[in-house]
């Protein structure tokens, strides 16, 4: 297994400014527990995949949340392209936050409101027009570049339903949708499939692949799934015992090997 | 693995401890105590039988002589806990997001607002009619102006309650992708506490109609006055009517309401 705790990857990357970069981010929830994480660093490249791996409780989904702010770092850097995400505050921080889809395990809609009018939502850090907020005050020009949005994920004919109305792997491909919606340069992506069926998580995964790949997007995802991870990902990351304890490209792994990260 | 007969089960019942037995010696007590205060009498609830007989009596049939008046009444007392009513779910919903762990901005700002819900849902809705009569006079203002209180106490708590409740992931979401505090309110928490902001409006619509007849008493506008009037006067006949058409006003209210939460909750935006 190549190990390479807190340094930046060292296998071959795409050239030009990286468009994730993490500098000695550390972590721990309460004070006198041990760090969930510390010292981790690992710059990503511009449309690299990478797949984030480890046990319960290792710190992946918090890993994820620092490098939004959603979750506080205690020490560390986290940069977006050349702008420090760490230390801003307000509409700077959501202008930073807007670069980037961040796609959740339980989808995160709000289920009361219309698949149009949940994918119109992403567009509410650029527009911070109250005619975002539904889709039936939304403008034209917005309501069409959501449905847009709902084609490239296949969920076109179903923008008038409510969300609840909808199965897991409709509801996350809304999320995806969602996410286009900003515009983003960088996804990220939460245990995507961890609450659909093997079929639907594989539907999603796919979604995810090909927009990177159609898009030439920066795709982070979490996940227990080995397979996606060697799969769909160009690298991987495994988070072990509080440290990063593995940085490598995915084309030099097995799962018998990435199982032991889980050990 | 170990024999079933040779484990311990827990007990079924744990015994009060010495602090539950008193404690409940000392409620024993102060009910005993408050039969007593409150003037239960079996001789006077029973010589007041006949009186009660004679009322009802005198009841049937009712009056119709001034049904148009009394008619009117009633939709001004309806009127008055309609406009009171929107008023004041129209103010509790910032003083509820205030209020609400997950949204305000500091915590003593969430026990300030809590506080001043308490206090405005504390005073009975008679003393606020009295406070209103005396400051704004006779009339549905004030009855109007005691039902935006009555409606602020109670809705203000429970929106706030309600909105605590909701799933976080949603407005999370919107945080993540930059989306302003006015929108991740607007698009993700308001919309998923709407069922329960619906229900609880509904509940005080009803509350303020049934609220609004008693304002009357005082002199705050409504069908009240004329309920007080026709009793004072002896006229039960009159009294009787204007029952029945506040009874039919809340069965009205209750059903209309019924209906409104079962559509508003099917609605999709």
């Amino acid at each position: 297994m190549t190990s390479i705790n807190g340094g930046v990857a060292n296998h071959a990357i795409p050239t030009g400014e990286p468009a994730l970069v993490v500098q000695d981010l550390s972590k721990t929830y309460r004070a006198g527990e041990p760090p969930v994480w510390s010292n981790v660093s690992f710059s990503v490249p511009r449309g690299q995949r990478v797949a984030i791996i480890g046990g319960n409780g290792a710190g992946k989904s918090t890993l994820l949340r620092c490098c939004m702010r959603l979750v506080e770092p205690d020490a560390g850097e986290v940069y977006f392209g050349a702008h420090k995400i760490t230390g801003l505050r307000g509409r700077a921080l959501s202008r930073a936050r807007a670069q980037v889809g961040f796609v959740f395990q339980k989808h995160n809609l709000v289920h009361r409101l219309s698949v149009l009018t949940n994918v119109l939502h992403g567009g509410l850090a650029q527009r911070r027009s109250p005619r975002l907020w539904f889709q039936s005050v939304a403008p034209a020009t917005d309501r069409r570049k959501a449905l847009s949005c709902l084609a490239q994920v296949n969920l076109a004919p179903l923008c008038g339903r409510r969300t609840d109305e909808l199965s897991g792997g409709q509801s996350q491909r809304v999320a995806i949708a969602r996410a286009l919606m900003q515009q983003p340069t960088m996804i990220f992506a939460d245990e995507p499939v961890a609450s659909l069926d093997p079929q639907a998580g594989e539907d999603v995964m796919q979604v995810f692949s090909d927009l990177a790949q159609a898009q030439g997007l920066t795709l982070v995802f979490v996940t227990h799934h080995l397979e996606h991870a060697l799969r769909y990902a160009d690298r991987v990351l495994g988070l072990q015992g509080g440290r990063l304890a593995l940085d490598a490209p995915t084309a030099n792994q097995s799962i018998a090997g990435l199982r032991g990260m889980y050990a | 693995m170990r024999d079933a007969d040779d484990m311990t089960l827990p007990a079924r019942f744990s015994p009060p401890g010495p602090v539950s037995i008193v404690a409940f010696l000392v409620f024993l007590s102060f009910f005993a105590w408050s039969l007593a205060a409150a003037g239960i009498s079996i001789s006077e609830l029973v010589e007041g039988l006949p009186n009660m007989g004679h009322i009802a009596s005198e009841m049937v049939p009712p009056a119709t002589d001034r049904f148009w008046p009394m008619l009117s009444s009633v939709l001004v007392t309806f009127q008055m806990a309609l406009v009171g009513t929107v008023i004041g779910i129209v103010l509790s919903v910032p003083l509820a997001l205030l209020a609400a762990r997950n949204h305000t901005p500091h915590r003593l700002v969430r026990s300030a607002i809590r506080s001043l819900v308490s206090f405005i849902r504390t005073v009975p809705d008679l003393a606020w009619a009295l406070f209103f009569v005396a400051s704004v006079g006779l009339g549905p203002f004030a009855g109007t102006l005691t039902l935006v209180m009555d409606t602020i106490g109670f809705c203000a708590r429970f929106f706030a309650e309600a909105i605590e409740e909701v799933e976080s992931g949603p407005a999370e979401a919107l945080t993540a992708l930059g989306a302003p505090n006015s929108a991740v309110i607007a698009c993700a928490t308001l919309p998923m506490a709407m069922p329960s902001l619906i229900n609880t409006s509904l509940f005080a619509l009803e509350k303020a109609v049934r609220s609004s007849v008693v304002l009357g008493l005082v002199g705050a506008g409504g069908i009240g006055a004329e309920l007080a009037t026709s009793m004072e006067m002896f006229r039960y006949d009159q009294a009787a009517t204007i029952v029945l058409m506040i009874f039919l006003l809340v069965v009205l209210v209750e059903a209309l309401s019924s209906h409104a939460r079962q559509r508003l909750l099917k609605n999709r935006h």
